[in-house]
């Protein structure tokens, strides 16, 4: 017999997810890849020719690795291309995929030809659908698990689109900075510096106003990976900024370090999910509330 | 006549079909479960003992489509001591709660909303049924289901599978999600589920929406009139977070104690707000890319 | 049985399971309807939607329990206590059906004034011997009673009025109408009940006065012309070694508020298996012929007319008993069966003992019995003392099993407790073992024989795989191999076996016989051939041929009447036209009771059958359990015989003397009345008697059978076996399918908090019960359903075990049925499974050598 809130017998009342690693890769390489045919087309209308290549070609490659590591995450891999038998705006994960399709096609055909120097005008066309398609990509992988059940996820709608988003940029913006000369790479580091600053600010706000249910955050794996992500951006973040623009080595080390830190920060909100599925006292407690102030009525009672 | 079949059915559309279960006359004999099995060819789901009770089946979950939840409590069944008892006589404390749990198909359904494939639908009789054809096990519905009643099925290596069978190589492992399709081919036949045909007190009940939820009301009424202790009905209200759902139930506590969310709500309820946040945000990156640019080249 | 049997004149369950909902209130003890029965007990449900009150009195908070409107919990073991203090309250406050016990019961009738109560003699009545260990039960009788020669009908014929064989006449020979007389069955019932007051009974059984008060008061206020009672009771109740008694005083409360043969009333008698029924009707018990049939003993006449005349009953239907016997023995030996030679009587084998399943078991360990057949039955684990069931096995020189799968009993030689502890080796074991695979009821046409007397036909679905055969298959083919072999033989001995009548016609390419075939041998033909209507036509001439009196009827014009099935929204609610129940139908036994004496209903809400008088004959909405066209005025005349000797305004058609007995003269071991007793092994001695427990209990002295000791602190709880829903008996169907097994897929121990706490018991760990016969483990199910019990002032604990684990399967676990000990009730010789005594303590079992050590250490100590 136990207590209402550890509901039945203390077992999960919604389901942990069923995905694996696959996914905290995903959503950080997705990030990455939309995020990055944004910083493309950015570069290209700078005229900054040299970072607009590194972007494109960084975009691309992380363009074919997250169809991959999406399939494989699959129950029945084989039948993947199911995922185009319908267009649906109440699915995330549907808008998510015919994204990543038009995406993944066009970075690639962008990059083909941009290596092999040919069809301009198909090339163009496929640089402005990549670039189109990478906003919607770097973030609605934010609004695909706050569209959920689990209680961190769901409670978090407000932030999570946000948290992605300047996450995927940090992470563009770090990656082509590893593979760019410094000298040319500043926007690069403005922007992996920039996102780094946003999303420590918004994972901050996030964990504020998700209150009980946040704790998660600092918790096991969710808590560690959530610390692991702390350290290495505001790191990474601190060394490019101070000596990104001088050094190549400095500045390889500090986008290895924002890569690995938005990495974990995918890893923390992906395993945060799982434990706030596990215990039924985030789904009852903040529910019940909800049920509290509903019956209350929206305004306080009149006090003495 | 309640329907919330899509309009696209057209002729075909049926009255809206579901389950009543009404817990107070269930005596938890899992006859639901193995009958639900039974019928649906659904593998075992593995013999441990959990010790909940006499629960040992735990959950809902991809080979489990109905469960019997056993919840034993120092509470009195009704508020009185009973007819025949003396004048100073105080209720027994101790009453054992049995539930037999199921897909609420309901009315707006979280799993239906977020399938990428369209392998969810909604049947002609207003039920939510996944095509095992179609679903390439994704896993979305799972996490979108706020009460946690969808789940994949995974299967044990055998053999017989090829050494470097795996998933993604065409192992036929299962990997696809399961869930309580209210015997779907059974309602074509025009008989009820498995489930409510081997209930022995028709503790489930399975009717037209509508005839149900007068039903539910009644007997709410009478066993209020009883003084029963603290029964309410679960899920029969269509102003509720996910519409009403389409399996409901009448309880003897409140819904956390049975495992059941207090207060779901179909996570689509959110989507339109979300997809907001998600524009403003898709907006802002490209903002913030662009403002990095401000400086030049290094 | 014997205990409805002598009470009412049938040893069947009087009611059918949905007449329960309606009843006024009923009371559900000795068994848990809800999981045990639970289709049937869709009625009790109904019956409390309606208003019922429905109580349920047991040792443990069941599923039963859980839809009950009230829960009274008591010692397992202390059911008369229980049951006569009720009966003590309806006589101390004058609640009984005044004008039914006065007309319809014994109540008034006068008893020999040799007869000593358990009120004279400590505990015991009057002809105890202690040194043959039994009754002399002449002091018993009716005043002016004559006694037959010879040993008065036993066990299952007992059990269905033939209890009655020693009344002459239709009307017993002295009675008061007023009551009063000390010496009539009323008085002697109130003085013998009257020490079991509230305050005794609450000491005795551990429960509350204000619970017991509550039982007894609910089932007062729903007696009278207006509303009635019902019981319901299974194994909880026949399982101990007062069994049969508890029935009777159950009986007694039903016959003092008048609920016997009423809608709503009765006593539901729910027998646990699907054909339980059928298998004592067409017998598979040693002692009866099909229909309740005394089986002949060495010591009865050996002609056929001296052994009818001193079975047979003056009055009522058991008159008939020479149609009967000479119709059964003309369905098996046809043509060979003639007057001259007494119908083939002397082919009948005789018993000359007791020839139970237990005393056989103790034969075999005695090593007296060569070979054994095991049909359907898993003794390993389904019978007492398992222990010593598969030691008695391991004697045997052949066993034959057949079932569906290689369960404990066909694997005892080398998969079983005795073996694992070296105790018992297989190569020293000679038993040879032949295992033969059976069918499943889907792949054979047959019937089921419910509870509630009903007979279902069910089809063959599917043919049976492989080498599984039907058991019909199985023994018509052994017979006819055997015939086979003695062709031509000129030996006496041979002539039963090669006289019988075996020609059935046999279909497909396994030759298959014909069940319907045997279906309507079963029912009886006349002379011509033609099947028979009912058993009143059969003729004590060799006219007519019957295999089982009690079915004639069942194949009634060539149809088959159990594979009737009228849905029952088509017809009214007894539902007559689904099945065929026994007898002729009738689902409402002694149904005559639900008018009153001049044939009128006794109220307009109790109605079911009654007297039309314009029609002159009995009508209503079940068929009369009574002679159709007699009227309730019909009084016999001097000198009537049979049925004609039974009045018109008795009931019990099958008592000899057309009444219900609140007390019985004649048919049980054990006493006329009820007397609280304590178990074989129990903490306490007999709180109500110097006597402590029933003194004609079956025990015995093998040293596979020690008992605990009374009042040992080595074994201080009680402890209870029984089934839970989702298992079957002794696992054999159960184990060894996947969706059952995984519902309860371990053996588990249930105990209360405080007894965990005791013991060092966790949830969910492990623990060992402990007995002088055995040791098992189980998972430990804390729980506060076990509640303990005070009891002479202590506080006792009691520990649950279901039984359905052993060895095999794809689920397997310890089995209760090892602790058990083999002592028995006397009149049916059924193990006390119900209430024994136990230790408990943390942590598995000792394993291999260690654990007959450690049995050793316990018998010792």
């Amino acid at each position: 017999m136990t207590g209402a809130h550890d509901g039945y017998y203390g077992r999960p009342i919604v389901k942990e997810p069923v995905w694996r690693p696959e996914i905290p890769y995903y959503l950080f390489t997705g990030g990455l890849a939309g995020a990055s045919s944004v910083l493309h087309g950015a570069a290209r209308l700078a005229g900054n020719e040299r970072l607009a290549k590194s972007a494109l070609y960084v975009g691309a490659a992380a363009d074919i690795v997250s169809p991959v590591l999406l399939i494989s995450d699959l129950g029945r891999p084989e039948r993947f291309l199911n995922m185009f038998r319908v267009f649906k705006v109440t699915s995330p994960m549907s808008v998510g995929s015919w994204t990543l399709g038009v995406s993944g096609g066009a970075s690639t055909t962008a990059a083909v030809l941009e290596l092999l120097g040919k069809l301009p005008r198909v090339k163009a066309l496929a640089e402005i659908a990549s670039i189109a398609a990478g906003p919607p990509l770097a973030t609605y992988t934010g609004a695909l698990l706050a569209n959920t059940a689990i209680p961190v996820w769901s409670e978090a709608r407000d932030e999570l689109p946000w948290l992605f988003g300047a996450s995927a940029v940090a992470s563009a913006g770090a990656a082509a900075a590893l593979v760019t000369p410094p000298g040319l790479a500043g926007p690069a580091r403005r922007a992996a510096v920039g996102g780094v600053l946003a999303e420590l600010g918004l994972m901050k706000a996030m964990q504020s106003r998700l209150g009980f249910v946040g704790e998660v955050y600092g918790q096991d794996q969710a808590g560690r990976y959530a610390k692991i992500s702390k350290a290495c951006t505001a790191v990474g973040a601190g060394l490019l900024a101070l000596g990104g623009r001088r050094s190549r080595p400095v500045a390889l080390t500090a986008s290895a370090f924002i890569l690995a830190g938005e990495l974990a920060l995918r890893w923390s909100v992906f395993k945060a999910g799982f434990q706030s599925a596990r215990d039924p006292r985030y789904t009852v407690i903040p529910q019940k509330e909800r049920t509290a102030v509903r019956q209350r009525g929206p305004c306080p009672p009149d006090a003495p | 006549m309640s329907t919330v079949a899509p309009a696209s059915y057209g002729a075909e559309a049926k009255p809206r079909m579901g389950f009543f279960t009404d817990t107070s006359v269930c005596i938890g004999c899992k006859a639901c479960e193995v009958a639900c099995k039974e019928w649906n060819l659904v593998p075992a789901d593995g013999a441990d003992w959990l010790g909940h009770s006499y629960d040992n089946t735990g959950q809902l979950d991809a080979n489990t489509w109905r469960h019997v939840a056993f919840i034993e409590q120092d509470k009195p069944l009704r508020l009185d001591a009973g007819d025949f008892a003396t004048a100073d006589a105080e209720p027994e404390p101790l009453r054992w709660l049995m539930e037999s749990d199921v897909c609420k198909h309901c009315t707006h359904a979280g799993c239906l909303d977020v399938c990428p494939t369209g392998a969810l639908f909604r049947t002609e009789f207003g039920t939510v049924v996944v095509q095992e054809d179609v679903c390439n096990g994704c896993g979305y519905c799972v996490p979108a289901c706020p009460f946690g009643v969808l789940d994949k099925r995974h299967l044990p290596r055998r053999p017989e599978d090829a050494p470097l069978a795996l998933p993604m190589f065409g192992k036929k492992e299962d990997g696809r999600v399961w869930k309580c399709t209210l015997c779907y081919d059974r309602l074509k036949g025009g008989h009820e589920p498995a489930c409510a045909k081997a209930c022995p007190t028709d503790s489930i009940q399975f009717g037209e929406i509508d005839e149900l939820r007068e039903r539910a009301e009644q007997r709410l009424a009478k066993l209020e009139a009883e003084r029963w202790n603290a029964p309410r009905l679960y899920g029969h209200d269509p102003g509720d977070g996910v519409g009403g759902f389409g399996a409901f139930f009448l309880l003897l506590d409140e819904p956390e104690v049975y495992g059941l969310p207090p207060d779901p709500v179909v996570p689509t309820a959110h989507l339109p707000r979300l997809w907001k946040q998600t524009a403003l945000a898709a907006g802002a990156l490209v903002v913030g890319v662009v403002a990095a640019f401000v400086g030049g080249a290094e | 049985m014997p205990g409805l049997g002598t009470s009412f004149g049938r040893g069947g369950a009087t009611d059918y399971q949905q007449d329960l909902m309606n009843s006024d209130c009923i009371v559900i003890m000795g068994s848990n309807m809800a999981e045990n029965h639970p289709v049937g007990f869709q009625w009790v449900v109904e019956a409390r939607e309606r208003g019922a009150e429905v109580i349920h009195v047991d040792p443990r908070f069941t599923r039963t329990s859980a839809l009950a409107t009230k829960h009274v919990g008591i010692r397992a073991g202390s059911d008369i206590a229980f049951l006569g203090g009720i009966v003590n309250y309806i006589i101390e406050h004058e609640r009984w059906f005044d004008e039914y016990v006065k007309r319809y019961t014994n109540a008034p009738v006068l008893i020999d004034d040799e007869y000593q109560d358990t009120e004279d003699l400590e505990g015991l009545f009057s002809g105890w011997d202690p040194a043959k260990g039994e009754y002399d039960t002449r002091s018993w009788r009716y005043e002016g009673m004559e006694l037959k020669k010879g040993k008065p009908p036993k066990g299952e014929q007992a059990g269905h009025g033939g209890g009655s064989t020693m009344v002459r006449g239709g009307v017993p020979p002295a009675e008061d109408m007023t009551l009063q007389h000390p010496r009539c069955v009323f008085q002697i019932v109130k003085r013998h009940f009257a020490r079991y007051t509230p305050e005794v009974v609450a000491d005795a059984c551990g429960c509350s006065i204000a619970d017991f008060l509550y039982v007894a008061e609910a089932l007062c206020a729903s007696a009278g012309r207006e509303k009635t009672g019902a019981f319901a009771y299974a194994v909880g109740w026949t399982q101990h070694t007062v069994g049969v008694q508890i029935i009777r005083t159950a009986a007694i409360i039903q016959l003092l508020l008048g609920n016997v043969g009423r809608p709503g009333g009765g006593i539901m008698a729910l027998r646990g298996h699907a054909s339980i029924q059928g298998s004592t009707d067409i017998p598979t018990l040693y002692n009866t012929l099909p229909g309740y049939i005394d089986m002949p003993h060495t010591e009865d006449a050996t002609r056929l007319d001296q052994w009818l005349e001193f079975h047979k009953t003056q009055a009522g239907w058991w008159s008939k008993l020479d149609a009967y016997v000479v119709s059964l023995l003309k369905a098996w030996w046809g043509q060979a069966a003639r007057e001259e030679n007494e119908f083939c009587f002397s082919y009948l084998p005789r018993i000359d003992d007791n020839n139970s399943h237990y005393w056989t078991v103790q034969q075999m360990l005695r090593g007296k019995v060569k070979g054994y057949f095991v049909i359907g039955e898993n003794p390993a684990v389904g019978s007492a003392n398992g222990g010593a069931q598969r030691r008695g096995l391991a004697k045997l020189d052949w066993l034959v099993v057949r079932d569906f799968v290689e369960i404990e009993t066909a694997s005892f030689w080398y998969d079983s407790p005795e073996v694992e502890s070296g105790e018992l080796k297989p190569e020293e074991i000679a038993t040879e073992v032949f295992l033969l695979p059976a069918a499943t009821h889907v792949e054979k046409d047959g019937s089921f024989t419910n509870t509630q007397r009903l007979l279902q036909w069910h089809f063959k679905a599917v043919e049976p795989k492989e080498d599984c055969r039907s058991e019909l298959w199985f023994y018509y083919h052994l017979g006819r191999m055997i015939r086979e072999r003695l062709r031509g033989s000129t030996r006496e001995r041979d002539r039963p076996v090669l006289d019988l009548t075996w020609e059935y016609p046999t279909m497909g390419e396994h030759e298959e016989p014909s069940a319907e075939a045997v279906l309507a041998e079963i029912n009886g033909s006349d002379d011509k051939g033609r099947p028979l209507a009912a058993y009143k036509l059969l003729q004590a001439d060799g006219s007519t041929s019957c295999g089982c009196w009690i079915y004639c009827g069942v194949f009634a014009d060539r149809r088959n009447m159990a594979a009737r099935r009228k849905p029952h929204w088509q017809q009214s609610y007894t539902a007559p036209d689904w099945g065929w129940a026994w007898p002729a139908n009738r689902r409402l036994l002694y149904n005559r009771a639900s008018a009153d004496p001049d044939g009128k209903p006794w109220s307009e809400r109790k109605k079911l059958v009654w007297w039309d008088p314009e029609q002159e004959k009995w009508t209503g909405a079940d068929t009369p359990d009574f002679d159709e066209q007699k009227p309730p005025s019909y009084r016999p005349e001097e000198g009537a015989e049979g049925p004609e000797a039974i009045r018109g305004d008795h009931p019990f058609i099958m008592q000899g003397d057309g009444l219900g007995w609140l007390y019985a003269p004649q048919g049980l071991e054990d006493g006329p009345l009820p007397t609280h007793y304590e178990p074989q092994e129990s903490p306490f001695d007999n709180p109500l008697y110097a006597q402590r427990s029933n003194p004609r209990r079956e025990t015995n002295d093998l040293p596979e059978d020690p008992y605990n000791p009374v009042g040992s602190d080595r074994f201080p709880y009680i402890a209870t076996t029984y089934r839970l829903t989702e298992q079957h008996t002794a696992g054999g169907m159960s184990r060894w399918l996947p969706y059952l097994a995984e519902l309860q897929p371990q053996m588990f121990v249930e105990v209360h908090p405080e007894l965990a706490r005791e013991r060092g018991l966790s949830h969910g760990g492990w623990a060992t019960v402990v007995t002088a016969r055995s040791a098992i483990e189980g998972r430990v199910m804390v729980t506060e359903r076990m509640r303990p019990v005070r009891v002479r002032g202590r506080l006792v604990h009691q520990v649950g075990l279901p039984y359905h684990w052993g060895q095999r399967g794809l689920v397997t676990g310890g089995a209760a049925n090892d602790l058990l000990h083999m002592a028995l009730d006397p009149n049916v010789h059924i193990q006390e499974a119900k209430a024994f005594t136990c230790d408990i303590r943390a942590g598995r079992r000792p394993r291999g050598r260690r654990r007959v050590e450690f049995m050793a250490q316990v018998r010792a100590s």
